[in-house]
């Protein structure tokens, strides 16, 4: 029988295999960031331990870092220890660091592709669960908590069980592919399988809805894999793939010849069972936005709010906790989406940061002004990012419509660093997670598309980007 | 890590399903350089109000459950960020089981690491659970719950299972097949990053 493209991926990367244990996988590569690693290298000096492979290993720091003035001292003295903590680690351990004066720092998801590192048919781990998004290469890329960091540094493996295999596969076009967006379809398929919908599986993307998408795209859809609970999520390269990848800094040099090696094995066999499987048709989707406090809480845009009854299909608790959901999000069911009035816009995130989402955002507000009592912000997901986004004039684009232009960096997905909601503010956001306070205590998270993020910049309230005209 | 023991304990009842990382350790407490001492941070929008107060109304502010080292919670425990302070913070609070009837795939391998042990059981039992208020025993190596009026068994792997009792450090266990490491690197077709 065939084997799928996340089948294959395994075995070839099995070092020791048992009966009815986990097995020792080899990791290719692993990206280390400041917040989840230091106590990983802790420990790895408490037992008289090195770094196996410095070689497959680069840091950055992005969760904590400022995205204001970058000649200015980080004010927080404890996000200033732990960004300092991880310099002298990889100082310590001979490790590849890209510290928040290069001009490669960035959000560790973002910058992984855009140098050549995330390679197809590859195991990458990183300690954060947005990991999956280098899946869009056709790697293997899981999330991982801080010990496996310390054991990946150690052995470069990972003991894991074998996850079950899941087909995702989206079917038709897109009427409007500049408003129905990649972020639409993964929201969309979230809201369908639920957020544990995918616990314990890879997903696999399959599908000319997929194939359709641009290398940002599928990272937008592999990102949120970890949403719907699945372990890792991926797309078989194509050529886009291999064309996207060809010439960065990071390339290995042998790139044609592993090209060729690649482009007939990295596929699931037309003979190949999966698991589980989900198919979504997105001829007639509609943009996206969450209402609630999961990812798996959205609607469409011209939808009302649903009540906790219908949301819930009978199932009490999960009726308990839509009720507790717009408890918090001060919202009630029945309320027409685009009847909501928003606070703030972030258009950021290893989700939906990069050159793409910022070109495709910078359409809607050309010209135009962030509504009064709007404050917007954008926050590429590298520097590289902002460099290629400002070479193009699109700074100037925002910078003139009154959005701030920021240093790059995790910034307000997650609000270790000062960008953070008050309590009670509404944002709409392009980030992944829309979890109670996660933007910051008492913050109200609506997650959309760039695109809707800054039609409701402009707008103050959520707009049917499908009325806009955008081409 | 330290073996895992029998636990008898009474249950901290924490009705709510979808249980993120965010909920059990926010962020601004990930920027702790040690593994020690999140355990005052648990939970710390549920436990606190915005002066530092302790809510009344959330469970764990409830006296009865000083001292319980028995978390139950609804579907889905765990999800979302991959920090592995979600778990050093239950574990420092006092936590050494987490029952609920599923766990997120991140949190739960977290757990192992740490010597927590996660039990999944079936929604009905999570319910009765969430409504016990005896003290009940957690015994790992005859994989059964008791109650005072009931004998519930749960599943685990047998290598966590081992993992737990005997308090194994993962990376000398690997190390034993430095040998086979080494061999899979020289085949490997995977290029250095350098």
């Amino acid at each position: 029988m065939g084997k799928t493209l996340f089948e294959k991926i395994w075995e070839s990367h099995i070092v020791v295999e048992k009966q009815n244990e986990p097995d020792l996988i080899y990791i290719d590569r692993h990206l280390v960031h400041e917040v989840t690693s230091p106590q990983a290298f802790d420990g790895l000096r408490m037992n008289n331990r090195k770094v196996r492979r410095p070689d497959l290993t680069i840091a950055t720091m992005d969760h904590n870092v400022p995205t204001s003035d970058r000649s200015l001292p980080i004010l927080d003295q404890t996000s200033a220890v732990q960004i300092k903590t991880l310099e002298n680690n990889c100082k310590d351990f001979g490790i590849k660091l890209f510290d928040i004066n290069s001009p490669n720092q960035g959000i560790v998801h973002v910058i992984g592709p855009q140098l050549g590192i995330t390679l197809p048919g590859s195991t990458i781990v990183c300690g954060d669960s947005h990991t999956s998004t280098h899946g869009a290469f056709g790697a293997l890329a899981l999330g991982i908590g801080t010990s496996e960091v310390e054991h990946v540094l150690a052995s470069q493996t990972l003991w894991l069980e074998k996850p079950k295999t899941f087909e995702v596969r989206v079917e038709g076009k897109r009427k409007n592919p500049h408003a129905v967006t990649a972020k639409d379809i993964i929201l969309s398929i979230i809201k369908n399988i639920g957020t544990a919908g995918g616990t314990g599986t890879v997903i696999e993307y399959r599908g000319e809805g997929i194939s359709d998408l641009s290398m940002d795209q599928r990272m937008t859809i592999c990102n949120m894999s970890i949403e719907g609970g699945a372990r890792a999520g991926l797309v078989a390269p194509d050529q886009k793939t291999f064309d996207y990848l060809r010439g960065r800094e990071y390339t290995p040099k042998n790139y044609e010849s592993l090209v060729d090696s690649w482009r007939d094995i990295l596929k699931t066999d037309s003979d190949a069972t999966f698991d589980k499987q989900f198919i979504l048709d997105i001829n007639d989707i509609a943009p996206q936005v969450s209402w609630g406090t999961n990812p798996g809480m959205t609607c469409d845009i011209d939808e009302p709010i649903p009540s906790p009854d219908k949301f819930s299909n009978g199932d009490v608790n999960q009726k308990k906790g839509a009720e507790k959901a717009l408890e918090y999000m001060a919202l009630e069911s029945g309320t027409m989406i685009e009847d909501i009035k928003i606070d703030r816009v972030f258009i950021g995130s290893c989700t939906n940061a990069r050159l793409e989402d910022l070109i495709e955002a910078s359409k809607i507000i050309q010209g135009q002004k962030v509504a009064p009592n709007v404050s917007a912000m954008v926050v590429p997901g590298s520097q590289m990012v902002k460099k290629q986004a400002e070479e193009m004039g699109l700074d100037k684009i925002f910078l003139d419509a009154n959005f701030e232009w920021r240093e790059a960096g995790c910034s307000m997905c997650l609000g270790m660093n000062p960008d953070i909601l008050s309590p009670g503010e509404r944002c709409a956001s392009t980030s992944n997670r829309n979890f109670e306070g996660r933007q910051g205590n008492g913050g109200r998270t609506h997650l959309v598309s760039p695109v809707m993020a800054a039609a409701a910049a402009i707008n103050g309230h959520f707009v049917d980007v499908r009325k806009l005209d955008l081409n | 890590m330290k073996p895992f023991q029998n636990v008898k304990s009474i249950v901290t009842p924490l009705d709510k399903v979808n249980v993120d990382t965010d909920q059990i350790i926010p962020k601004q407490f990930l920027k702790l350089i040690q593994k020690s001492g999140f355990g005052k941070f648990l939970f710390f929008n549920w436990r606190y109000d915005e002066n530092e107060n302790l809510k009344s109304n959330f469970v764990l502010n409830d006296s009865k459950y000083v001292g319980s080292k028995i978390l139950v919670a609804g579907d889905n425990f765990g999800c979302g960020s991959s920090r592995e302070h979600a778990v050093w913070a239950l574990d420092d609070y006092g936590f050494s089981v987490i029952i609920s009837s599923s766990f997120a795939d991140i949190f739960f391998s977290n757990c192992f690491k740490n010597g927590l042990l996660p039990i999944s059981l079936e929604s009905k039992m999570v319910e009765k659970l969430l409504q016990e208020t005896n003290i009940i025993e957690v015994d790992l190596e005859h994989q059964i719950i008791k109650t005072p009026s009931e004998e519930i068994p749960f599943e685990i792997n047998s290598y966590k299972k081992k993992i737990l009792l005997e308090g194994l450090d993962d990376i000398a266990q690997t190390f034993q097949f430095e040998d086979k490491i080494s061999e899979f690197e020289e085949k490997s077709t995977v290029p250095s990053v350098l």
